[in-house]
């Protein structure tokens, strides 16, 4: 059980990687890149969990109930936010691309090598 | 002066609020001016800040959440020298490239100031912060606005492919650097950089630590273009505008290289000091590294902003070689040549915008001599090559000086003779460049370089003086940063004062500040004997490389395939690039793995 | 191209391997799932509502205790919304999907949508105006916002929703919502107390008005958000329906 939620996020990671270098579509690798992302909550959330331990919310709880770690859960609200406007960039930038050219193949679109 | 802190990032991301509330209201003119208005004071807020953090570093607890008891709840700015110099130069970058594209950038100027705006707020907070995450913060929106800005002229496919290939690449290191940071949360449980080394100071280095140490090491090393990580950053030139190339290559490339060395001596000097051989070793290689495949494809373009960009790269790897050397005085060095470099290859891409304009190409064999009746364009060109050449006094002499003063006191005596060649091969490829395209010279063909597709100018009637001032401005200041009076002193102590950790954490933490030292002269600097021969040197390397290109484009034959074999690898395509990364991390992790712990 | 493309797909292979072996080596020296003993947030856990009587910690460490950050998260959403309008900018010469087609013709959709609308806009109000109190906050409430008024395109069709969701209608909601969190903070660094200091006292915990200034500043973004989030879905619909102008 200890390895298995970090062992998650570490595989999470390495599947968006690897469908990201092999993609075959601007649209597959924008989604690979939420993929990855992805891990990152995985393993900020389970770093912060502690057994037996309630919601960092005090509504009604008395004040000192353990609670989970609530700065790991902040981080990964900001990451959250990132991943949407990066993903809508890049996003933005494949419709674009796929006007101009007609192919959303990133090997096909290459034209600035060397 | 704590209140100064803030400044330089609120008013510049104020003002860009504000100018998307009132968009469809207020005409373009007072768009621009608030534009203008909001770097300047970045700018001024900068330097004053840098003027206070001269006798202690200066600190301003966000939300007033001061430390309890020697934990850091709240986010710090922790300006030091260093940090407030780079934070003023990215402003003043920032606010010279708007002047410049008051009429450079007129289609969208608005949404341009904007992003401009947000670039450089995000750039002054990157320097001036002391806490991890809060760095990831503004990493993420200085990645976004370049990304938006890279992407600017979207009617051709290279803007739009270049800028592809850019955030695919940056926003994988950007993943990195957050779970480098998770692993440093998970082994110490806080955020705040100086409090992070004073948790890990006196255990040995584990597992977390060095995984953690490679994540964020390489992260920072895409950013900053080194190699094998480097191959977006030609990519993203050539697809931004000229204006947006100069932040690139002047700030936001050295901020990555920044904040390696920042995060090195805050955190990770911890746990590594006793045995920081690996990391020393390793980070002067691929330094080295860089420093020479840069400088090699340089060379083999004829796209001048990508021939600028393959120099920036190279210039990048001679900082991150200086970095690595783990020393105060080649620290000096890396941060003086920052400086010179910034405003010189600044310059020089302001000058590209200004040929795109005038000549409507950017290739060099295609225009060839089409610069003889643009001498003020083509005397810009050469005294901006000439400062990246590192001759005597000028341009980046004080830092490659330092640098290789620092090198040779730790028995890496090498270090000089390669950063000589390599400056003086991106020199001469400049130097190349601008006599054929201004003077005329050399073959009409040259199938050593690499053609690329052609580029359209943004604007066809900008006004041609102003940006020729702003252009002079950019490289007069870069000409003469080696010789200011008094930079040589106080920049050797701002690195004394950047590579004492504990002092760091006690000023953070506790608020004990230790006074400067006495007051320091405002000489002149003075130069060793070798640094003024390795300048010289720099200058008949350069001067030859020219001279190989112009007339005699041929390399010999053993040299072709590995030079084709490394050509072919800048394919262009992002799965490459990102294939890269990920080998890199797994060697460079496999590799210090083994020789930390 | 295609052997370019198989010898990346073989090469991908070992190093994506050595890349999950370095992950895999690195987490096994994680303290053990479950035990996190982050003094930090532990002490955050005891303060936050005492200091700054908010009974939710994370909005209070979101908006409060690491609020600056939040204020650099928001600018990136602000940031990427202008980039992609101007990634977006060019002529709309053949959409490729006529509005023809894009007519709902069930009035049973076109109620259960109104309907729909209404609930998610209130649940996101729920969610943002509570977020000092339970689960949720200015971010959570925005996103919800929203999603509820993407419902009448998909509810009712495209020519509402272009009615609703204008550019010029919009911006201004966007600008103000990001330019509150820095006006809130340079409003306390003016009157000489740190940036993004609470001014306005802290509140009864467990109430509407609780926490001071992070009231203000999650109301802030709850706009900012929402607007940026209406904002990205119009330019992407646009693209694709919109009328040749």
């Amino acid at each position: 059980m200890n390895y298995l939620a970090f062992g998650v996020a570490a595989w999470i990671f390495c599947v968006g990687v690897y469908g990201a270098i092999v993609s075959r579509n601007l649209i597959h690798l924008a989604l690979c890149l939420t993929v990855t992302q992805s891990s990152t909550y995985v393993l900020l959330l389970a770093i912060g969990y502690k057994h037996h331990a309630g919601a960092p919310i005090f509504k009604g709880v008395k004040l000192g109930t353990p609670a989970v770690d609530p700065v790991v859960q902040s981080l990964t609200l900001t990451d959250i936010v990132v991943s949407v406007t990066v993903v809508a960039l890049v996003l933005a930038l494949a419709v674009v691309a796929h006007e101009h050219s007609g192919t959303v193949d990133p090997d096909e679109l290459a034209s600035m090598e060397g | 002066m704590s209140w100064a802190l803030p400044l330089p990032v609120a008013i510049p991301l104020l003002a860009a609020a504000l100018m998307v509330s009132t968009d469809h209201l207020t005409p373009r003119l007072v768009h621009d001016a608030v534009a203008i208005l909001a770097s300047g004071a970045a700018l001024a807020f900068s330097l004053v800040i840098l003027l206070a953090s001269q006798s202690h570093d200066v600190l301003h607890w966000f939300g007033g959440w001061h430390p309890d008891g020697g934990v850091a709840i709240g986010i710090v700015f922790a300006a030091d020298p260093f940090g407030a110099a780079m934070a003023s130069l990215a402003t003043a970058l920032v606010f010279l490239a708007l002047i410049y594209s008051l009429t450079y950038m007129r289609e969208e100027s608005r949404s341009f100031d904007v992003l401009m705006l947000g670039f450089g707020g995000a750039m002054a907070g990157f320097s001036l912060t002391g806490d991890i995450f809060n760095m990831f913060v503004w990493f993420e929106l200085m990645g976004v606005c370049a990304y938006a800005l890279a992407g600017f002229k979207i009617e051709e496919l290279g803007p739009v492919q270049g800028a592809f290939n850019f955030a695919v690449t940056n926003t994988l290191a950007a993943y990195m650097i957050l779970t480098g940071i998770a692993l440093l949360y998970a082994r110490t449980g806080i955020l705040n950089l100086a409090q992070i080394g004073h948790e890990l100071a006196g255990d040995k280095a584990d597992r977390l630590v060095v995984v953690s140490l490679t994540l964020i090491f390489i992260g920072l090393m895409v950013k900053a273009a080194i190699v094998p990580f480097h191959f977006w950053l030609a990519d993203a030139h050539a697809a931004a505008p000229a204006p947006v190339c100069v932040l690139f290559s002047g700030a936001m490339v050295e901020l990555g290289i920044f904040f390696i060395a920042r995060v090195y001596w805050t955190v990770f000097d911890a746990p590594f000091h006793a045995h920081p051989g690996p990391i020393k070793v390793l980070l002067v290689v691929i330094g080295m590294l860089t420093m020479l495949v840069g400088a090699l494809m340089c060379f083999l373009q004829r796209h001048l902003k990508r021939l600028l960009a393959y120099s920036t790269i190279s210039h990048a790897g001679a900082m991150l070689a200086g970095i690595g050397l783990l020393d105060s005085k080649s620290l000096a060095g890396v941060a003086n040549l920052i400086l010179a470099h910034a405003f010189l290859k600044g310059g020089l891409f302001l000058v590209c915008g200004l040929v795109l304009m005038q000549l409507k190409n950017i290739d060099e064999i295609r225009l060839r001599g089409a610069g003889r009746d643009m001498p003020i364009t083509g005397v810009l060109w050469f005294l901006g090559s000439l400062g990246l050449v590192g001759i005597p006094y000028v341009g980046i002499f004080l830092g490659h000086g330092l640098l290789d003063d620092g090198a040779i006191e730790h028995g890496y005596g090498w270090i000089p003779a390669l950063t000589m060649v390599a400056a003086g091969t991106c020199a001469g490829a400049m130097f190349r460049a601008g006599a054929r395209v201004f003077l005329g010279w050399g073959a009409d063909e040259d199938e050593l370089l690499s053609p690329e597709p052609d580029e359209n100018p943004q604007e066809r009637d900008a006004k041609v003086p102003l940006m020729w001032a702003v252009t002079a401005v950019m490289i007069g200041l870069g000409l003469v940063a080696s010789i200011v009076p008094g930079l040589e002193p106080r920049s050797e102590r701002a690195s004394e004062r950047f590579v004492d950790r504990t002092a760091y954490a006690s000023r953070v933490l506790h608020g004990i500040a230790v006074h400067g030292g006495p007051h320091l002269p405002f000489d002149l600097p003075s130069a060793t004997g070798s640094s003024l021969a390795y300048g010289s040197g720099a200058l008949l390397v350069a001067l030859a490389v020219a001279a190989i290109g112009l007339w005699h484009g041929r390399v010999p034959r053993l040299v072709q395939a590995p030079l084709d074999a490394i050509r072919d690898a800048h394919s262009g395509i992002v799965g490459d690039y990102l294939l890269w990364i990920v080998g890199g991390t797994a060697v460079i992790g496999a590799v210090w793995a083994f020789t930390l712990p | 191209m295609r052997d370019r493309h198989n010898v990346r797909g073989l090469l991908a292979l070992p190093a994506v391997g050595g890349l999950g072996a370095l992950l895999a080596w690195g987490f096994s020296g994680m303290p053990p799932f479950g035990s996190f003993h982050g003094f930090y947030g532990q002490l955050l856990n005891a303060i936050a509502l005492p200091q700054r009587h908010t009974t939710n910690v994370v909005t209070a460490i979101v908006f409060d205790y690491r609020g600056f950050d939040t204020m650099g998260e928001e600018f990136i959403l602000f940031a990427a919304v202008v980039g992609v309008v101007i990634l977006m900018r060019g002529d709309n010469e053949q959409p490729t999907m006529l509005q023809r087609t894009d007519r709902v013709h069930s009035d049973a959709i076109r109620f259960f949508g109104v309907t729909m609308i209404g609930v998610g806009v209130l649940v996101g109000l729920w969610l943002a105006a509570f977020g000092l109190v339970t689960p949720g906050g200015g971010f959570q409430g925005g996103v919800a916002i929203a999603s509820g008024i993407v419902v009448l395109f998909l509810s009712i069709g495209y020519p509402a929703w272009s009615k609703l969701a204008r550019e010029e209608a919009l911006d201004p909601f966007e600008g103000i919502g990001a330019g509150t969190y820095v006006a809130v903070g340079l409003a306390a660094l003016i009157s000489g107390a740190p940036f993004l200091h609470n001014l306005l006292g802290p509140g009864t915990p467990g109430t509407l008005w609780s926490g001071g200034s992070m009231a203000i500043i999650n109301w802030g973004v709850a706009m900012e958000v929402a607007a940026a989030n209406l904002l990205l879905y119009s330019e992407f619909l646009q693209r694709y329906l919109g009328p040749k102008e």
